[in-house]
Protein backbone atom coordinates (compact mmCIF):
# COMPACT_ATOMS: atom_id res chain seq x y z
CA UNK A 1 0.00 0.00 0.00
CA UNK A 2 1.46 3.26 -1.23
CA UNK A 3 -0.41 5.54 1.07
CA UNK A 4 0.71 3.70 4.09
CA UNK A 5 4.42 4.58 3.55
CA UNK A 6 3.71 8.22 3.17
CA UNK A 7 4.09 8.88 7.31
CA UNK A 8 3.81 12.62 7.36
CA UNK A 9 6.80 12.14 9.97
CA UNK A 10 9.64 11.50 7.11
CA UNK A 11 8.59 14.39 5.20
CA UNK A 12 12.06 16.07 5.56
CA UNK A 13 9.90 19.55 5.43
CA UNK A 14 7.92 18.54 8.25
CA UNK A 15 10.86 16.88 10.31
CA UNK A 16 12.89 20.13 10.13
CA UNK A 17 10.00 22.42 11.19
CA UNK A 18 9.31 20.30 14.33
CA UNK A 19 13.11 20.29 14.75
CA UNK A 20 13.50 23.97 14.26
CA UNK A 21 10.22 24.32 16.38
CA UNK A 22 11.56 22.18 19.22
CA UNK A 23 15.16 23.99 19.72
CA UNK A 24 13.42 27.67 19.56
CA UNK A 25 11.07 26.60 22.23
CA UNK A 26 13.88 25.35 24.02
CA UNK A 27 15.51 27.84 24.43
CA UNK A 28 13.32 30.02 25.63
CA UNK A 29 12.66 27.06 28.38
CA UNK A 30 16.35 26.97 28.95
CA UNK A 31 17.18 30.41 29.14
CA UNK A 32 14.40 30.43 31.94
CA UNK A 33 15.61 28.05 34.01
CA UNK A 34 19.08 29.13 33.16
CA UNK A 35 18.04 32.57 35.03
CA UNK A 36 16.27 30.74 37.67
CA UNK A 37 19.30 28.03 38.63
CA UNK A 38 21.80 31.56 38.40
CA UNK A 39 19.41 32.94 41.15
CA UNK A 40 19.12 29.86 43.00
CA UNK A 41 23.17 29.23 43.21
CA UNK A 42 22.93 32.70 44.75
CA UNK A 43 20.03 32.59 47.26
CA UNK A 44 21.72 29.37 48.64
CA UNK A 45 24.69 31.70 49.44
CA UNK A 46 22.70 33.58 51.58
CA UNK A 47 20.98 31.72 53.51
CA UNK A 48 24.18 29.68 54.40
CA UNK A 49 24.61 33.08 56.19
CA UNK A 50 21.34 34.13 57.28
CA UNK A 51 19.16 32.20 58.80
CA UNK A 52 15.41 31.68 57.17
CA UNK A 53 13.57 32.17 60.13
CA UNK A 54 16.18 36.10 60.71
CA UNK A 55 14.65 36.46 56.36
CA UNK A 56 11.28 35.68 57.70
CA UNK A 57 10.83 37.24 60.83
CA UNK A 58 13.25 39.65 61.62
CA UNK A 59 11.44 43.36 61.76
CA UNK A 60 14.31 45.37 59.59
CA UNK A 61 15.89 45.21 56.36
CA UNK A 62 18.94 47.04 57.13
CA UNK A 63 22.00 45.04 55.05
CA UNK A 64 24.24 47.67 55.01
CA UNK A 65 24.55 48.69 58.72
CA UNK A 66 27.36 47.88 61.21
CA UNK A 67 24.95 45.20 62.66
CA UNK A 68 22.64 44.12 59.74
CA UNK A 69 19.36 42.99 59.84
CA UNK A 70 17.79 40.57 57.09
CA UNK A 71 14.10 40.75 57.71
CA UNK A 72 12.08 40.90 54.12
CA UNK A 73 8.81 41.33 55.89
CA UNK A 74 9.40 45.49 55.55
CA UNK A 75 10.01 45.07 51.98
CA UNK A 76 6.83 42.73 51.74
CA UNK A 77 5.14 45.82 53.36
CA UNK A 78 6.23 47.89 51.34
CA UNK A 79 5.70 46.01 48.22
CA UNK A 80 1.97 44.85 49.73
CA UNK A 81 0.71 49.10 50.14
CA UNK A 82 1.70 50.10 47.29
CA UNK A 83 -0.08 47.25 45.48
CA UNK A 84 -2.53 47.89 47.62
CA UNK A 85 -3.36 51.71 46.60
CA UNK A 86 -2.62 51.07 42.90
CA UNK A 87 -5.35 48.42 43.11
CA UNK A 88 -7.97 50.82 44.56
CA UNK A 89 -7.48 52.69 42.10
CA UNK A 90 -7.16 50.24 39.02
CA UNK A 91 -9.86 47.71 39.98
CA UNK A 92 -12.87 50.10 39.88
CA UNK A 93 -11.71 52.27 36.82
CA UNK A 94 -10.65 49.64 34.89
CA UNK A 95 -13.27 47.41 35.42
CA UNK A 96 -15.83 50.16 34.82
CA UNK A 97 -13.81 50.83 31.36
CA UNK A 98 -13.89 47.47 30.42
CA UNK A 99 -17.74 47.39 31.06
CA UNK A 100 -18.35 50.41 28.76
CA UNK A 101 -15.94 48.87 26.21
CA UNK A 102 -17.27 45.86 25.90
CA UNK A 103 -21.19 46.65 26.35
CA UNK A 104 -21.89 51.01 25.62
CA UNK A 105 -19.04 51.49 23.03
CA UNK A 106 -20.05 51.33 19.45
CA UNK A 107 -18.35 48.84 17.33
CA UNK A 108 -15.92 51.91 15.98
CA UNK A 109 -15.12 53.63 19.23
CA UNK A 110 -14.42 49.60 21.06
CA UNK A 111 -11.39 49.61 19.14
CA UNK A 112 -9.93 53.09 18.85
CA UNK A 113 -10.39 53.33 22.99
CA UNK A 114 -8.50 49.84 23.20
CA UNK A 115 -5.89 51.15 20.93
CA UNK A 116 -5.29 54.04 22.74
CA UNK A 117 -5.26 52.26 26.43
CA UNK A 118 -2.33 50.18 24.70
CA UNK A 119 -0.43 53.22 23.61
CA UNK A 120 -0.86 54.22 27.41
CA UNK A 121 0.44 51.26 28.66
CA UNK A 122 3.18 52.01 26.45
CA UNK A 123 4.75 54.31 28.40
CA UNK A 124 8.38 54.24 29.88
CA UNK A 125 7.17 53.30 33.72
CA UNK A 126 10.31 56.21 34.82
CA UNK A 127 7.93 58.73 33.16
CA UNK A 128 4.74 58.00 35.27
CA UNK A 129 7.72 57.73 38.30
CA UNK A 130 8.82 61.48 37.97
CA UNK A 131 5.06 62.68 37.55
CA UNK A 132 4.51 61.26 40.86
CA UNK A 133 7.74 62.72 42.50
CA UNK A 134 7.21 66.34 40.98
CA UNK A 135 3.31 66.66 39.97
CA UNK A 136 1.43 64.36 42.42
CA UNK A 137 3.46 64.33 45.22
CA UNK A 138 3.31 67.79 46.10
CA UNK A 139 0.07 68.38 45.45
CA UNK A 140 -0.91 65.33 48.12
CA UNK A 141 1.34 67.66 50.13
CA UNK A 142 -0.76 70.25 49.84
CA UNK A 143 -4.11 68.45 50.99
CA UNK A 144 -1.95 65.84 53.85
CA UNK A 145 0.85 67.85 55.21
CA UNK A 146 2.62 65.02 57.40
CA UNK A 147 3.43 63.49 53.93
CA UNK A 148 6.72 62.61 53.27
CA UNK A 149 8.51 63.62 50.10
CA UNK A 150 8.93 60.24 49.30
CA UNK A 151 5.77 57.97 49.84
CA UNK A 152 4.21 55.14 48.83
CA UNK A 153 0.49 56.75 48.31
CA UNK A 154 1.84 59.33 45.15
CA UNK A 155 3.48 56.22 43.82
CA UNK A 156 0.39 53.98 44.10
CA UNK A 157 -2.36 55.88 43.07
CA UNK A 158 0.03 57.38 40.06
CA UNK A 159 0.65 53.32 39.33
CA UNK A 160 -3.38 52.70 39.55
CA UNK A 161 -3.43 54.67 36.65
CA UNK A 162 -0.70 52.76 34.80
CA UNK A 163 -2.02 49.57 35.28
CA UNK A 164 -5.76 50.63 34.81
CA UNK A 165 -5.38 48.95 30.59
CA UNK A 166 -4.03 45.48 32.19
CA UNK A 167 -7.72 45.28 33.58
CA UNK A 168 -9.82 47.38 31.30
CA UNK A 169 -8.34 45.49 27.92
CA UNK A 170 -8.55 41.50 29.19
CA UNK A 171 -11.48 42.39 31.35
CA UNK A 172 -13.22 43.20 28.18
CA UNK A 173 -11.79 40.69 26.17
CA UNK A 174 -13.30 38.63 28.63
CA UNK A 175 -17.04 40.21 28.96
CA UNK A 176 -16.80 40.67 24.51
CA UNK A 177 -16.34 36.59 24.28
CA UNK A 178 -19.43 35.74 26.33
CA UNK A 179 -21.48 34.89 23.53
CA UNK A 180 -24.16 37.09 22.14
CA UNK A 181 -27.20 34.88 22.75
CA UNK A 182 -27.01 35.30 26.48
CA UNK A 183 -26.77 39.09 26.26
CA UNK A 184 -30.40 38.04 23.79
CA UNK A 185 -31.79 36.75 26.36
CA UNK A 186 -31.27 38.99 28.96
CA UNK A 187 -32.82 41.82 26.69
CA UNK A 188 -35.65 39.70 25.77
CA UNK A 189 -36.48 39.54 29.21
CA UNK A 190 -36.85 43.04 29.51
CA UNK A 191 -33.48 43.85 31.23
CA UNK A 192 -32.20 47.35 30.68
CA UNK A 193 -28.45 47.47 29.27
CA UNK A 194 -26.66 48.12 32.75
CA UNK A 195 -28.71 45.10 33.75
CA UNK A 196 -27.61 43.03 31.04
CA UNK A 197 -24.12 44.27 31.97
CA UNK A 198 -24.20 43.80 35.64
CA UNK A 199 -25.97 40.85 36.03
CA UNK A 200 -25.25 38.47 33.06
CA UNK A 201 -22.43 39.49 31.44
CA UNK A 202 -20.19 40.63 34.16
CA UNK A 203 -20.65 37.32 36.29
CA UNK A 204 -20.69 35.36 33.26
CA UNK A 205 -17.20 36.57 32.45
CA UNK A 206 -16.25 36.58 36.17
CA UNK A 207 -12.97 34.63 35.52
CA UNK A 208 -11.35 36.40 32.58
CA UNK A 209 -11.86 39.61 34.90
CA UNK A 210 -10.56 37.69 38.17
CA UNK A 211 -7.54 36.81 35.55
CA UNK A 212 -7.48 40.10 34.61
CA UNK A 213 -7.20 41.63 38.42
CA UNK A 214 -3.97 39.12 39.11
CA UNK A 215 -2.54 39.92 36.67
CA UNK A 216 -2.47 43.33 37.27
CA UNK A 217 -1.83 42.51 40.66
CA UNK A 218 1.42 40.71 39.01
CA UNK A 219 2.35 44.08 37.42
CA UNK A 220 1.93 46.26 40.53
CA UNK A 221 4.11 43.52 42.41
CA UNK A 222 6.76 43.45 39.96
CA UNK A 223 6.56 47.25 38.94
CA UNK A 224 9.94 48.92 39.51
CA UNK A 225 10.20 52.56 38.39
CA UNK A 226 7.57 54.36 39.65
CA UNK A 227 8.10 52.79 43.46
CA UNK A 228 11.70 53.51 43.21
CA UNK A 229 11.79 56.77 41.78
CA UNK A 230 8.55 57.91 44.36
CA UNK A 231 8.34 55.80 47.07
CA UNK A 232 11.32 56.13 48.50
CA UNK A 233 14.35 53.50 49.35
CA UNK A 234 13.81 53.40 53.00
CA UNK A 235 12.68 50.11 54.37
CA UNK A 236 10.15 50.69 57.22
CA UNK A 237 7.75 47.86 58.66
CA UNK A 238 4.41 49.96 58.26
CA UNK A 239 0.84 50.21 56.69
CA UNK A 240 0.84 54.23 56.72
CA UNK A 241 0.93 55.64 53.69
CA UNK A 242 2.49 58.70 54.18
CA UNK A 243 5.97 57.24 55.34
CA UNK A 244 8.97 56.60 53.19
CA UNK A 245 9.50 53.32 52.56
CA UNK A 246 11.20 50.85 50.23
CA UNK A 247 9.75 47.77 47.95
CA UNK A 248 11.52 44.85 47.20
CA UNK A 249 11.73 45.99 44.01
CA UNK A 250 12.72 49.31 44.38
CA UNK A 251 15.06 48.19 46.84
CA UNK A 252 16.86 45.77 43.93
CA UNK A 253 17.49 48.63 42.18
CA UNK A 254 18.82 50.28 44.95
CA UNK A 255 21.24 47.71 45.62
CA UNK A 256 21.95 46.70 42.24
CA UNK A 257 23.13 50.17 41.75
CA UNK A 258 24.88 50.44 44.60
CA UNK A 259 28.51 49.56 45.89
CA UNK A 260 28.30 46.35 47.64
CA UNK A 261 31.14 44.11 46.95
CA UNK A 262 30.50 41.01 45.32
CA UNK A 263 30.86 37.71 47.49
CA UNK A 264 29.18 39.70 50.73
CA UNK A 265 26.18 39.29 52.59
CA UNK A 266 24.54 42.45 51.42
CA UNK A 267 25.32 41.59 47.86
CA UNK A 268 23.27 38.26 48.37
CA UNK A 269 20.98 39.36 49.82
CA UNK A 270 19.87 41.13 46.66
CA UNK A 271 19.62 37.73 45.30
CA UNK A 272 17.49 36.32 48.06
CA UNK A 273 15.15 39.15 47.78
CA UNK A 274 14.55 38.89 43.69
CA UNK A 275 13.70 35.13 44.45
CA UNK A 276 11.29 35.45 46.97
CA UNK A 277 9.52 38.22 44.26
CA UNK A 278 10.01 35.73 41.32
CA UNK A 279 8.35 33.28 43.58
CA UNK A 280 5.23 35.76 44.60
CA UNK A 281 5.13 36.70 40.80
CA UNK A 282 4.76 32.93 39.70
CA UNK A 283 2.35 32.05 42.45
CA UNK A 284 0.21 35.19 41.15
CA UNK A 285 -0.14 33.67 37.41
CA UNK A 286 -0.71 30.11 38.45
CA UNK A 287 -3.23 31.63 40.43
CA UNK A 288 -4.48 33.20 37.55
CA UNK A 289 -4.11 29.76 35.52
CA UNK A 290 -5.94 28.27 37.95
CA UNK A 291 -8.71 30.58 38.57
CA UNK A 292 -9.32 30.49 34.84
CA UNK A 293 -10.02 27.18 34.08
CA UNK A 294 -11.92 26.35 37.44
CA UNK A 295 -14.25 28.96 36.75
CA UNK A 296 -14.87 29.35 32.63
CA UNK A 297 -17.46 28.71 31.18
CA UNK A 298 -18.84 26.33 28.72
CA UNK A 299 -21.46 27.16 26.49
CA UNK A 300 -22.04 23.85 24.37
CA UNK B 1 -40.50 31.65 -11.35
CA UNK B 2 -40.80 33.05 -8.05
CA UNK B 3 -39.77 36.42 -8.20
CA UNK B 4 -40.32 39.41 -5.92
CA UNK B 5 -41.64 41.78 -8.34
CA UNK B 6 -44.77 39.32 -8.64
CA UNK B 7 -44.99 39.48 -4.56
CA UNK B 8 -44.23 43.43 -4.25
CA UNK B 9 -48.24 44.52 -4.17
CA UNK B 10 -49.09 41.23 -3.54
CA UNK B 11 -52.71 41.14 -1.08
CA UNK B 12 -52.29 38.85 1.34
CA UNK B 13 -54.55 35.72 1.24
CA UNK B 14 -57.12 35.52 4.04
CA UNK B 15 -59.14 32.57 4.81
CA UNK B 16 -61.14 33.11 8.16
CA UNK B 17 -59.26 36.50 8.91
CA UNK B 18 -59.13 37.17 12.72
CA UNK B 19 -61.35 39.69 14.08
CA UNK B 20 -60.05 43.28 15.74
CA UNK B 21 -61.80 41.96 18.91
CA UNK B 22 -60.22 38.70 18.77
CA UNK B 23 -56.31 39.62 18.48
CA UNK B 24 -53.81 40.36 20.65
CA UNK B 25 -51.31 41.69 18.47
CA UNK B 26 -52.49 43.46 15.07
CA UNK B 27 -49.81 44.08 12.59
CA UNK B 28 -50.41 47.16 10.40
CA UNK B 29 -48.67 47.90 7.04
CA UNK B 30 -45.41 46.66 8.70
CA UNK B 31 -42.43 47.40 6.82
CA UNK B 32 -38.73 46.67 7.75
CA UNK B 33 -35.16 47.17 6.61
CA UNK B 34 -31.39 46.69 8.01
CA UNK B 35 -30.00 49.46 6.41
CA UNK B 36 -30.60 49.29 2.84
CA UNK B 37 -31.98 46.05 2.64
CA UNK B 38 -35.51 45.88 3.03
CA UNK B 39 -36.17 42.42 4.65
CA UNK B 40 -40.21 42.85 5.46
CA UNK B 41 -42.83 44.28 3.24
CA UNK B 42 -46.25 45.62 3.77
CA UNK B 43 -47.29 43.28 6.20
CA UNK B 44 -51.01 42.98 8.12
CA UNK B 45 -51.92 40.24 10.40
CA UNK B 46 -53.28 39.58 13.49
CA UNK B 47 -52.31 37.08 16.41
CA UNK B 48 -55.72 35.92 17.95
CA UNK B 49 -55.55 35.30 21.69
CA UNK B 50 -54.67 32.15 23.21
CA UNK B 51 -54.21 30.52 20.19
CA UNK B 52 -51.05 29.54 18.30
CA UNK B 53 -49.94 30.59 15.33
CA UNK B 54 -46.99 29.26 13.40
CA UNK B 55 -45.18 31.63 10.60
CA UNK B 56 -43.47 29.18 8.31
CA UNK B 57 -41.36 30.08 4.81
CA UNK B 58 -38.37 28.87 3.29
CA UNK B 59 -35.08 30.17 5.16
CA UNK B 60 -34.08 34.09 4.89
CA UNK B 61 -38.10 34.93 3.88
CA UNK B 62 -38.52 36.93 7.20
CA UNK B 63 -40.00 34.77 9.51
CA UNK B 64 -37.40 35.55 12.43
CA UNK B 65 -37.32 39.49 11.64
CA UNK B 66 -41.29 39.93 11.69
CA UNK B 67 -41.23 37.58 15.32
CA UNK B 68 -38.79 39.64 16.38
CA UNK B 69 -40.73 42.93 15.63
CA UNK B 70 -43.29 41.76 17.61
CA UNK B 71 -41.14 42.66 21.14
CA UNK B 72 -38.58 45.09 19.46
CA UNK B 73 -35.63 42.63 19.55
CA UNK B 74 -35.16 44.32 15.74
CA UNK B 75 -33.91 47.52 17.70
CA UNK B 76 -30.95 46.17 19.46
CA UNK B 77 -29.37 45.51 15.61
CA UNK B 78 -27.76 48.32 14.52
CA UNK B 79 -29.18 50.51 11.12
CA UNK B 80 -32.82 48.71 11.62
CA UNK B 81 -35.83 50.93 10.35
CA UNK B 82 -38.72 50.14 11.52
CA UNK B 83 -42.31 51.63 9.40
CA UNK B 84 -45.88 50.81 10.23
CA UNK B 85 -47.70 49.79 13.61
CA UNK B 86 -47.56 46.90 15.87
CA UNK B 87 -50.52 47.31 18.26
CA UNK B 88 -50.04 45.43 21.34
CA UNK B 89 -53.94 45.60 23.37
CA UNK B 90 -54.39 48.09 21.12
CA UNK B 91 -51.14 50.07 22.14
CA UNK B 92 -48.49 51.03 19.03
CA UNK B 93 -45.55 49.37 20.31
CA UNK B 94 -43.20 51.71 18.63
CA UNK B 95 -45.05 55.08 19.45
CA UNK B 96 -42.08 57.07 20.49
CA UNK B 97 -43.92 57.25 23.71
CA UNK B 98 -43.37 53.61 24.05
CA UNK B 99 -40.45 52.04 26.27
CA UNK B 100 -39.02 49.15 24.48
CA UNK B 101 -38.06 47.38 27.96
CA UNK B 102 -41.41 47.24 29.08
CA UNK B 103 -42.84 45.75 25.76
CA UNK B 104 -40.32 43.39 26.19
CA UNK B 105 -41.37 42.57 30.02
CA UNK B 106 -44.83 42.21 28.63
CA UNK B 107 -43.78 39.38 25.82
CA UNK B 108 -41.41 36.34 26.28
CA UNK B 109 -39.01 35.17 23.84
CA UNK B 110 -37.45 31.60 23.11
CA UNK B 111 -34.82 31.22 20.45
CA UNK B 112 -33.56 29.21 18.45
CA UNK B 113 -30.55 27.61 20.63
CA UNK B 114 -31.14 26.89 23.92
CA UNK B 115 -29.46 29.65 25.71
CA UNK B 116 -29.72 29.37 29.49
CA UNK B 117 -27.31 31.91 31.38
CA UNK B 118 -24.59 30.28 33.49
CA UNK B 119 -26.48 30.48 36.41
CA UNK B 120 -28.37 28.26 38.56
CA UNK B 121 -31.25 26.81 37.28
CA UNK B 122 -33.38 28.75 39.53
CA UNK B 123 -31.20 31.50 38.94
CA UNK B 124 -32.23 31.41 35.12
CA UNK B 125 -35.94 31.12 35.61
CA UNK B 126 -35.53 33.82 38.53
CA UNK B 127 -34.30 36.35 36.20
CA UNK B 128 -37.03 38.36 34.98
CA UNK B 129 -38.67 38.27 37.99
CA UNK B 130 -35.60 39.47 40.01
CA UNK B 131 -36.49 42.49 37.57
CA UNK B 132 -39.52 43.14 38.23
CA UNK B 133 -39.15 43.12 42.14
CA UNK B 134 -39.85 39.83 43.52
CA UNK B 135 -38.29 38.21 46.36
CA UNK B 136 -38.32 35.98 49.08
CA UNK B 137 -41.05 33.21 49.36
CA UNK B 138 -42.55 34.53 46.27
CA UNK B 139 -39.89 35.02 44.15
CA UNK B 140 -39.85 30.98 44.97
CA UNK B 141 -43.03 29.97 44.31
CA UNK B 142 -42.94 31.77 40.67
CA UNK B 143 -39.53 29.84 40.04
CA UNK B 144 -41.63 26.54 40.55
CA UNK B 145 -44.18 26.95 39.43
CA UNK B 146 -42.49 28.20 36.19
CA UNK B 147 -40.43 24.88 36.24
CA UNK B 148 -43.49 22.60 36.12
CA UNK B 149 -45.01 24.50 33.67
CA UNK B 150 -42.34 24.17 31.51
CA UNK B 151 -42.86 20.27 32.28
CA UNK B 152 -38.80 20.38 33.90
CA UNK B 153 -39.80 19.94 37.38
CA UNK B 154 -40.03 16.28 37.86
CA UNK B 155 -36.59 16.09 36.49
CA UNK B 156 -34.71 18.90 38.58
CA UNK B 157 -36.31 19.28 41.62
CA UNK B 158 -33.62 17.77 43.66
CA UNK B 159 -30.89 20.01 42.35
CA UNK B 160 -32.21 23.08 40.79
CA UNK B 161 -30.90 25.48 43.71
CA UNK B 162 -27.26 24.19 42.65
CA UNK B 163 -26.96 22.95 39.57
CA UNK B 164 -25.79 25.48 36.29
CA UNK B 165 -28.30 25.12 33.72
CA UNK B 166 -25.59 24.95 31.33
CA UNK B 167 -25.35 21.26 32.77
CA UNK B 168 -28.69 20.44 31.75
CA UNK B 169 -29.02 18.20 28.46
CA UNK B 170 -30.43 20.30 25.29
CA UNK B 171 -33.86 19.51 25.26
CA UNK B 172 -33.90 20.25 29.23
CA UNK B 173 -32.32 23.56 28.61
CA UNK B 174 -34.57 24.61 25.93
CA UNK B 175 -37.63 23.56 28.70
CA UNK B 176 -35.45 26.13 30.68
CA UNK B 177 -35.86 28.43 28.57
CA UNK B 178 -39.30 28.53 28.14
CA UNK B 179 -39.56 28.29 32.31
CA UNK B 180 -37.87 31.74 32.17
CA UNK B 181 -39.74 33.33 29.95
CA UNK B 182 -42.91 32.23 30.89
CA UNK B 183 -42.39 32.90 34.71
CA UNK B 184 -42.97 36.81 34.05
CA UNK B 185 -46.36 35.49 32.78
CA UNK B 186 -46.14 37.17 29.70
CA UNK B 187 -49.27 37.21 28.01
CA UNK B 188 -47.28 36.61 24.59
CA UNK B 189 -44.89 34.39 23.74
CA UNK B 190 -42.69 34.19 21.36
CA UNK B 191 -40.34 31.22 19.69
CA UNK B 192 -38.47 31.25 17.21
CA UNK B 193 -37.68 27.97 15.88
CA UNK B 194 -37.52 26.34 19.32
CA UNK B 195 -36.84 22.61 18.25
CA UNK B 196 -34.28 23.40 15.07
CA UNK B 197 -31.37 22.40 17.57
CA UNK B 198 -33.03 18.80 19.31
CA UNK B 199 -33.49 15.38 18.87
CA UNK B 200 -37.07 14.20 18.15
CA UNK B 201 -37.33 12.70 21.53
CA UNK B 202 -37.25 16.55 22.83
CA UNK B 203 -38.85 18.13 20.14
CA UNK B 204 -41.57 15.89 21.25
CA UNK B 205 -41.67 17.12 24.62
CA UNK B 206 -41.56 20.58 23.40
CA UNK B 207 -44.64 20.20 21.33
CA UNK B 208 -46.33 18.98 24.41
CA UNK B 209 -45.92 21.75 26.50
CA UNK B 210 -46.31 24.11 23.21
CA UNK B 211 -50.13 22.87 23.08
CA UNK B 212 -50.76 22.81 26.55
CA UNK B 213 -49.41 26.51 26.99
CA UNK B 214 -52.50 27.80 24.91
CA UNK B 215 -54.78 28.06 27.78
CA UNK B 216 -52.75 30.53 29.48
CA UNK B 217 -50.71 31.95 26.74
CA UNK B 218 -50.67 33.34 22.82
CA UNK B 219 -48.33 32.51 21.35
CA UNK B 220 -46.41 33.07 18.51
CA UNK B 221 -44.18 30.13 16.74
CA UNK B 222 -41.64 30.26 13.80
CA UNK B 223 -41.22 26.69 12.62
CA UNK B 224 -38.76 25.37 9.86
CA UNK B 225 -40.74 21.74 10.14
CA UNK B 226 -44.30 21.59 8.51
CA UNK B 227 -45.02 18.91 10.09
CA UNK B 228 -44.42 20.87 13.29
CA UNK B 229 -46.48 23.64 12.11
CA UNK B 230 -49.43 21.36 11.35
CA UNK B 231 -49.37 19.74 14.63
CA UNK B 232 -49.08 22.53 17.31
CA UNK B 233 -50.59 25.51 15.40
CA UNK B 234 -54.22 26.87 15.08
CA UNK B 235 -53.52 29.32 12.46
CA UNK B 236 -50.69 29.37 9.98
CA UNK B 237 -48.98 32.56 8.28
CA UNK B 238 -46.91 31.06 4.89
CA UNK B 239 -44.14 34.08 3.91
CA UNK B 240 -41.77 34.53 1.24
CA UNK B 241 -39.03 36.80 0.16
CA UNK B 242 -40.13 39.22 3.24
CA UNK B 243 -43.63 39.18 2.01
CA UNK B 244 -46.86 37.68 3.97
CA UNK B 245 -48.46 35.52 0.85
CA UNK B 246 -51.24 33.55 2.57
CA UNK B 247 -52.72 32.96 6.26
CA UNK B 248 -55.83 31.44 7.69
CA UNK B 249 -56.51 28.25 9.76
CA UNK B 250 -53.99 25.59 9.88
CA UNK B 251 -56.05 23.19 8.35
CA UNK B 252 -56.94 25.57 5.64
CA UNK B 253 -53.45 26.18 4.77
CA UNK B 254 -52.21 22.53 4.78
CA UNK B 255 -55.27 20.99 2.75
CA UNK B 256 -56.35 23.62 0.39
CA UNK B 257 -54.06 26.47 0.62
CA UNK B 258 -55.32 29.12 -2.02
CA UNK B 259 -51.91 30.55 -3.61
CA UNK B 260 -50.10 28.91 -6.19
CA UNK B 261 -46.86 29.20 -3.50
CA UNK B 262 -48.37 28.68 -0.76
CA UNK B 263 -49.44 25.13 -2.23
CA UNK B 264 -45.76 24.79 -3.91
CA UNK B 265 -43.91 25.12 -0.68
CA UNK B 266 -45.91 22.83 1.62
CA UNK B 267 -46.09 19.95 -1.08
CA UNK B 268 -42.21 20.23 -1.25
CA UNK B 269 -42.42 21.38 -4.72
CA UNK B 270 -40.60 24.86 -3.94
CA UNK B 271 -37.35 26.63 -4.99
N1 LIG C 1 -29.16 41.56 11.58
C1 LIG C 1 -29.35 41.56 10.26
N2 LIG C 1 -28.70 42.44 9.49
C2 LIG C 1 -28.89 42.45 8.14
N3 LIG C 1 -29.71 41.64 7.50
C3 LIG C 1 -30.40 40.75 8.20
C4 LIG C 1 -30.25 40.65 9.63
N4 LIG C 1 -31.05 39.66 10.08
C5 LIG C 1 -31.67 39.16 8.98
N5 LIG C 1 -31.28 39.80 7.86
C6 LIG C 1 -31.75 39.55 6.49
O1 LIG C 1 -33.14 39.67 6.47
C7 LIG C 1 -33.74 38.62 5.74
C8 LIG C 1 -34.72 37.87 6.61
O2 LIG C 1 -34.00 37.18 7.60
P1 LIG C 1 -34.70 36.34 8.73
O3 LIG C 1 -35.81 37.12 9.31
O4 LIG C 1 -33.64 35.90 9.68
O5 LIG C 1 -35.24 35.10 7.92
P2 LIG C 1 -35.78 33.68 8.41
O6 LIG C 1 -35.91 33.72 9.89
O7 LIG C 1 -37.07 33.50 7.70
O8 LIG C 1 -34.79 32.66 7.95
C9 LIG C 1 -32.62 37.76 5.22
O9 LIG C 1 -32.35 38.13 3.89
C10 LIG C 1 -31.46 38.12 6.09
O10 LIG C 1 -30.25 38.04 5.39
MG1 LIG D 1 -34.89 32.59 11.37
Amino acid sequence: MEILKQRPSRNPKEVLTFVLLVSLSSVTLLTTLGVILSLVGDVVQFFRRVPLLEFLLAPEWTPLFAEPRYGIAPLIAGTFLVTAIALLVAIPLGLSLAIYLAEYASGSTRPRIKGTLELFEGIPTVVFGYFALLFVTPLLQWAIPDLNIFNPLSAGLVMGFAIIPYVSNVAADAMESVPRSIREAAYALGARPYEVALRVVFPAAISGIIAAIILATSRAIGETMIVAIAAGQRPTLTLDPRETIATMTSYIVQAATGDQPTGSTAFYALFAVGFTLFLLTLLLNILAQWVVERYRERYE
Amino acid sequence: MVSLELLKDHETVRSAPVTEAEALVDVRRLNLWYGKKQALYDISVRFPRNQITAIIGPSGCGKSTLLRSLNRMNDLVPGVRVEGEVLYEGVNIYDPRVDPVAVRRQIGMVFQKPNPFPKTIFENVAFGLRLMGFKGSELEDRVVEALKRAALWNEVQDRFRKESGLRLSGGQQQRLCIARAIAVEPPLLLMDEPTSALDPIATQAIEDLITGLKQHYTVVIVTHNMQQAARVSDRTLFMHLGVLVEEGPTELIFTKPKHPYTEAYITGRFG
